[in-house]
């Protein structure tokens, strides 16, 4: 009980020390609270978009087969398809074609697949939302696509993508199987790539091997390597952010160093009244060990609790354009809130710790006086 | 009650600019009396003061409060007993600024962990015993000289103590605030307080209420002892 009361003691003389340097104290917590908001947002904003594009990849096969001539991607044959599905322990082999599109008059570029839902509905596709966006279609409109001969076809909007896939679908577009083959001018009989499923997932790069061995002009790629590959992608561009803002944090920390290390005359002042009253070193220690915890542990919630709301509610919009990465399709979603406790207790021991410890050492060195000092002011 | 013996402080020992403050004093003070050290600035009153008070020791000697030889106690238990036995008064007053009045009042109590109703009725009382009551919430930048100088007695005897020790009381107080002053060490003295006072203005030790006058020059005491 005692114990508690001196702490609480303790705490209120804290917060009226801070309150009566408080213009100092305001500038530091905003700066602090904006440092911890933008490694928080990036750190949030990363982490939540990797587990975005993960579950998206989740339904995607496990090994697509490109066919490379001259280190570049050719056209697959048939002949290749029958060969995979020759493979012990692979099913659902099946060619895909897809390619790109540039469309000038908006400066995108649009992936164009086919797939088997479009069987059956020639002249017709199903768009994603950033096409949808930058052409300004929906479904019933016609959109014009210029063919490999120069020529223009035109497609019906069937339908759009669903959004909960926009981070991967923003810029997709499905097209039947025989439009795709005359917009490009791909020949019956080949393929842009393939793919297949492993009944055992553990057996999957033993297939990728069966694969390369039986068909040397080949490159299996495998689910697990792309979403590593989204995942170097992300955390490259939260790389990114940290590498601009590096200035900002390096400003921040020289100043809350400066504040942290050095005591104003004033505060050398109350220390020496306060171990002459009958304070004891330790105690002093204690009341600026306090102030430095109330400063830090509050920017520290506030600079959380905005990137929290800055990521899951306003979906990132401060970093979005690097984050992101989309040129003109930038893709339109709201993330699942997700925050890894472990980052969260990284970015903690980041913050609050260096600089509570920062704020201990000098008043130790002006807590060891001796407290006759204050009778000689 | 408070016994020196064969005390000597020296600053910055062993440097060029070594000085000794005080000069092999040895002393006896009864209890529940009232003290005045006089002499010179730079005679060695208040580093007296400081050792007798607990808050520095000296290089060599030794100083007994009580039955208790404190030269040889560790920091925490110098503070303990500086904490519950002195109360002090500065020469500025030394008060806090930005918080109350009451606040300052309380302030040599926070690390008791008293419960925090019961020391701020205590506070209340002290202020109201001197006069300042309907002061308490004020900053002390916003006191009086006199105002002032009744919050920082109120704050020397927040912890009860049985010496009061002051410091130049009166070296920034006109006549009549100096007399005001002297009435309420008059006061304590007469509660069996020990009242111990450097000083050189004779207003205060030509106080018919003081018992003693030890006279200091050079760190050495000439007169008194």
């Amino acid at each position: 009980m005692v114990w508690i009361e001196k702490q609480r003691h303790i705490v209120d003389f804290a917060l009226s020390s801070l309150l009566r340097r408080w213009r100092k104290n305001t500038a530091l917590l905003v700066l602090y609270t904006l440092i911890v908001f933008i490694l928080g947002s990036v750190v949030f904003f990363t982490e939540a978009i990797r587990r975005e594009a993960s579950h998206v990849l989740a339904g995607s096969p496990e090994v697509i087969v490109q066919r490379l001539m001259a280190g570049r991607q050719e056209l697959v044959s048939l002949d290749h398809l029958e060969k995979i599905r020759g493979i012990r322990g692979t099913s659902d082999a099946r060619g895909r074609l897809w390619g790109y599109y540039f469309e000038p008059a908006v400066g995108a570029n649009y992936t164009l697949l086919s797939t088997a839902d479009a069987v059956g509905h020639p002249g017709t596709v199903v768009i994603g939302r950033g096409v949808a966006r930058t052409l300004m279609a929906q479904r019933g409109d016609m959109i014009p696509l210029r063919a490999h001969d120069g020529t223009y076809m035109t497609f019906e909007v069937r339908d759009l993508l669903p959004s909960d896939s926009e981070l991967v679908s923003s810029d997709l577009i499905e097209i039947s199987e025989e439009d795709l083959r005359a917009l490009f001018g791909i020949p019956a009989g080949f393929y842009t790539d393939l793919t297949l499923r492993v009944r055992n997932p553990r057996e999957t790069t033993v297939v990728a091997d069966k694969i390369r061995r039986l068909l040397p002009d080949t490159r299996p790629i495998l689910r697990e390597e792309i979403i590593r590959t989204y995942d170097a992608l992300f955390y490259w561009r939260s790389g990114l952010i940290l590498v601009i803002f590096l200035g900002a944090i390096l400003a921040f920390a020289i100043f809350a160093w400066d504040k942290a290390t050095s005591l104003s005359m004033e505060e050398k002042r109350e220390i020496g009244i306060l171990k002459a009253v009958g304070w004891e070193t330790s105690e002093v220690i204690l009341l600026k060990t306090w102030e430095g915890i109330i400063i830090s542990l509050t920017a520290f919630l506030a600079g959380i609790a905005a990137a929290y709301v800055h990521v899951f509610f306003a979906s990132a919009s401060v970093f979005s354009p690097v984050l992101k990465g989309w040129s003109v399709l930038y893709p339109d979603f709201s993330l699942v809130p997700f925050v890894d406790p472990y980052q969260v207790a990284a970015l903690f021991f980041l913050s609050v710790v260096p600089y509570t410890v920062a704020t201990i050492i000098p008043c130790w060195s002006a807590a060891t006086i001796d407290p006759d000092s204050v009778m000689r002011l | 009650m408070i016994e020196l013996k064969h005390v000597t402080k020296v600053f910055n020992r062993g440097r060029p600019n070594e000085y000794i403050a005080v000069d092999d004093v040895s002393l006896h003070l009864q209890g529940c009396c009232a003290t005045v050290f006089k002499g010179p600035s730079g005679s060695g009153k208040t580093t007296l003061l400081s050792m007798i008070g607990c808050m520095t020791k000296p290089t060599s000697g030794r100083v007994t409060v009580g039955e208790r030889e404190v030269t040889s106690l560790p920091e925490r238990f110098l503070t303990s007993i500086r904490r519950s036995a002195f109360g002090f008064v500065f020469q500025q007053f030394n008060l806090v600024r930005g918080i109350s009045a009451l606040e300052n009042v309380m302030l040599p109590a926070y690390p008791s962990g008293e419960r925090h109703a019961a020391l701020r009725d205590r506070a209340l009382e002290l202020l109201a015993a001197f006069d300042v009551a309907h002061r308490s919430d004020a900053h002390v930048e916003w006191l009086s000289g006199g105002e002032a100088q009744r919050v920082a007695i109120a704050r020397a005897l927040i912890n009860n103590p049985v010496i009061i020790i002051a410091d130049e009381p009166t070296a920034h107080l006109d006549t009549k605030l100096s007399k005001d002053f002297l009435s309420w060490m008059e006061r304590l003295r007469s509660e069996g307080r020990t009242v111990l006072m450097a000083s050189h203005d004779p207003l205060i030790y030509e106080s018919e209420f003081v018992d003693r006058i030890v006279e200091m020059r050079d760190g050495r005491i000439v007169a008194g002892g």
